[in-house]
């Protein structure tokens, strides 16, 4: 039998994330193709009725306190270090997700077991597991082999089906026993999401400016083509980070997750990070000048051009067509 | 404050990759290299800490080709020393650059200035593991947090915010020295004109330090590279770009969006 696997929950105040049930799918896959236990751990305080929603584990672990709550990377790794040499664990799922970033290096460098981060992909293979990791923006896949199905996975939010994960039973539940040690980075307070004029992740039609836009100036023509269409602007971190649109309205891994009716989007690459908080809108329309970008894999429609010629034109027959 | 902030060059992804002959790593000979987004946040904040708090600002990289353009351009922008570190560096993988990175802030001794504070970028694109700053940190048992948008230094300790998901942040207080991966600057990266940094080339040294030899971990290899197939590939709208408008208001009130 191989070794049982073993997935770290995630948690953000008190509710769990998708990537929690997306690993949960893919660890009870893996677990049943290798004929091995899979085991969920929760950390931090009232860790019990989260746990009870993770049915598809043959069992999950909580650690119950405060100190695990947002813990920093090193803490979270120190606690799954304990539960891999108690539960004797061989591979061990983590969201590659900005809260649990760092803990799947430090495990690695504290237990030695190789880690592959950023996972798109994951079969079990004779007592082993093939994982496809994901690099260079989405533009490259590499397959890596973790023999003896032993090591640390990344695995990449959205990658794997959230409703493969979701249950009604509830697993058994005990508790881990973890020794906490105090972190030497404090958790103070969250800082809520800034609460915009417009609320994005509320608005059916997003016009989306990345990098493209080039210039401020150019930002206001994409509102000019929003107000036409009765949305509002959205953008890619670049733009947000050139300080010409407020964070509210960033779209991706640390900004929001949209699912508009239309999403055009101008002059953005569709780099993993900013594809995942806009892959769920029901139609994508992509303005790019290069052919071979990789917003187009995903786009439903694609046009070969200059966004900044794009804008104006069509801007002019929504206005016209008004009257 | 001591300042260290480590750089390195990354693929240009917007330029076509293509794998090598070995079918497990990518055709050097056609990558292009530029320096990333977020190592000039890095510098950036860098920069700012100084000119709120005082100090010194150290860039270093491990030596790969046209690395001394961005060392030189951080010392345009006000970075005070720039230090390559050479040596048979391979391809330093994550962890094993860690290691480099470490050796070289630890050759003053063991012990780092209590007002020590190292910045990199939060991730990388090209290893599987893309994190350096947790095996930095690991490698010199110092405090660390990712994803960081703002750093705040008060009294040995520094206070950072960090990014979440969904607009959502945290706060963190951190006892210095610290290792941060930055996500944003606290303001959009200085840009510097090429003349500032054709000076700096004449007046700046680069210092270089033997890293020695790397010490590879190699716990896993990759088996094979590709490119994705792409499963839904987009309906591309073609013709002149007035035609092309024509077609999307078409698509649009089809669809009733307008
Ligand atoms: C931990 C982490 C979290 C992140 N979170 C987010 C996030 O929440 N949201 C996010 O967006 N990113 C996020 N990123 C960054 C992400 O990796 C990308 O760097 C970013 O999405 C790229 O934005 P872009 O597509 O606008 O820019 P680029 O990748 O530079 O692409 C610009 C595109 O514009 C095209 N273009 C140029 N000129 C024109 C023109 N005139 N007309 C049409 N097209 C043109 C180019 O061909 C190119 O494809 C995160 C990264 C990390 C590491
Ligand atoms: N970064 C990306 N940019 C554009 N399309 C993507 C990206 N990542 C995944 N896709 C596409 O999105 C679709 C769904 O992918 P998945 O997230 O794997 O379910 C597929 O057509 C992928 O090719």
């Amino acid at each position: 039998m191989a070794k049982p696997i073993l997935m770290l929950a995630e948690q953000v105040r008190g509710q769990l994330s998708d990537i929690s049930f997306e690993m949960l799918g893919l660890g009870r896959r893996l677990a049943d193709a290798l004929g091995a236990p899979l085991s969920a751990l929760v950390l931090g305080s009232e860790g019990a009725p989260l746990a009870a929603r993770l049915g598809l584990a043959d069992k999950a672990l909580t650690a119950e306190d405060p100190r695990l709550n947002m813990a920093p990377p090193g803490t979270m790794a120190d606690a799954l270090r304990q539960v891999i040499e108690k539960e004797q664990a061989g591979l061990v799922l983590i969201g590659a997700t900005n809260v649990c970033m760092g803990v799947g290096s430090i495990l690695s460098a504290r237990t030695g077991l190789p880690f592959v981060n950023n996972v798109r992909q994951a079969q079990a293979e004779e007592g082993a597991v093939r994982l496809t990791s994901q690099m260079y923006g989405g533009k490259i896949l590499a397959d890596v082999r973790l023999g003896g199905a032993c090591g640390i996975a990344g695995i990449y939010p959205g990658a794997f089906p959230a409703d493969a994960g979701r249950s009604d039973k509830a697993p058994p539940v005990e508790a881990a026993g973890v020794t906490v040690t105090a972190p030497k980075e404090t958790f103070e307070r969250y800082i809520e999401p800034e609460t915009g004029d417009v609320d994005i992740t509320k608005e059916k039609v997003l016009v989306a400016v990345g990098r493209g836009i080039q210039t401020q100036d150019n930002v206001g023509m994409a509102e000019e083509l929003a107000a036409a269409l009765g949305g509002a602007v959205c953008a890619s971190r670049p733009v947000i980070d050139q300080g010409w649109l407020p964070l509210s309205r960033q779209v991706g891994k640390s900004g929001m997750n949209v699912k508009p009716r239309l999403y055009l989007a101008l002059g953005i690459s569709g780099a993993p990070e900013h594809w995942e908080g806009m892959q769920g809108s029901q139609c994508i329309i992509a303005v790019n000048t290069d052919a071979k970008a990789p917003i187009f894999d995903g786009a439903h429609y694609g046009i070969v051009g200059d966004a900044l010629e794009f804008i104006p034109l069509l801007t002019d027959r929504l206005k016209a067509r008004r009257g | 404050m001591n300042i260290f902030v480590l750089l390195r060059l990354a693929p240009d992804t917007v330029e076509e990759l293509e794998i090598g002959g070995d079918g497990k790593s990518l055709d050097a000979d056609i990558l292009r290299f530029k320096p990333n987004d977020p190592d000039e946040h890095a510098v950036e904040e860098a920069v700012l800490l100084k000119e709120k708090h005082g100090g010194t600002v150290t860039v270093a990289a491990l030596e790969t080709p046209e690395v001394d353009d961005i060392l030189y351009t951080a010392l345009a922008k006000g970075a005070d020393r720039a230090v390559k570190l050479t040596g048979d560096l391979g391809a330093a993988q994550s962890e094993a650059a860690a290691r480099l990175l470490a050796g070289f802030l630890k050759a003053g001794g063991p012990a780092l200035a209590p007002d020590t504070l190292i910045l990199l970028r939060s991730q990388s694109i090209d290893d599987l593991e893309g994190e350096v700053g947790p095996y930095l940190a690991e490698a010199l048992g110092l405090p660390y947090a990712c994803v960081v948008t703002q750093v705040a230094p008060a009294g040995g300790a520094v206070k950072v915010t960090r990014e979440f998901s969904g607009g959502l942040r945290g706060e963190f207080t951190l006892p210095l020295p610290a290792v941060l991966g930055i996500q944003s600057a606290e303001k959009p990266p200085r840009y510097v004109p090429i003349a500032k940094v054709r000076a700096a080339m004449k007046t700046a040294r680069i210092e270089t330090v033997d890293a020695g030899a790397v010490e590879q971990p190699a716990r896993v290899g990759v088996e094979r590279m590709y490119k994705p197939e792409a499963a839904g590939r987009a309906v591309m709208i073609e013709g002149a770009p007035e035609e092309v408008a024509d077609k999307v208001v078409e698509l649009l009130s089809k669809n009733s969006v307008i």
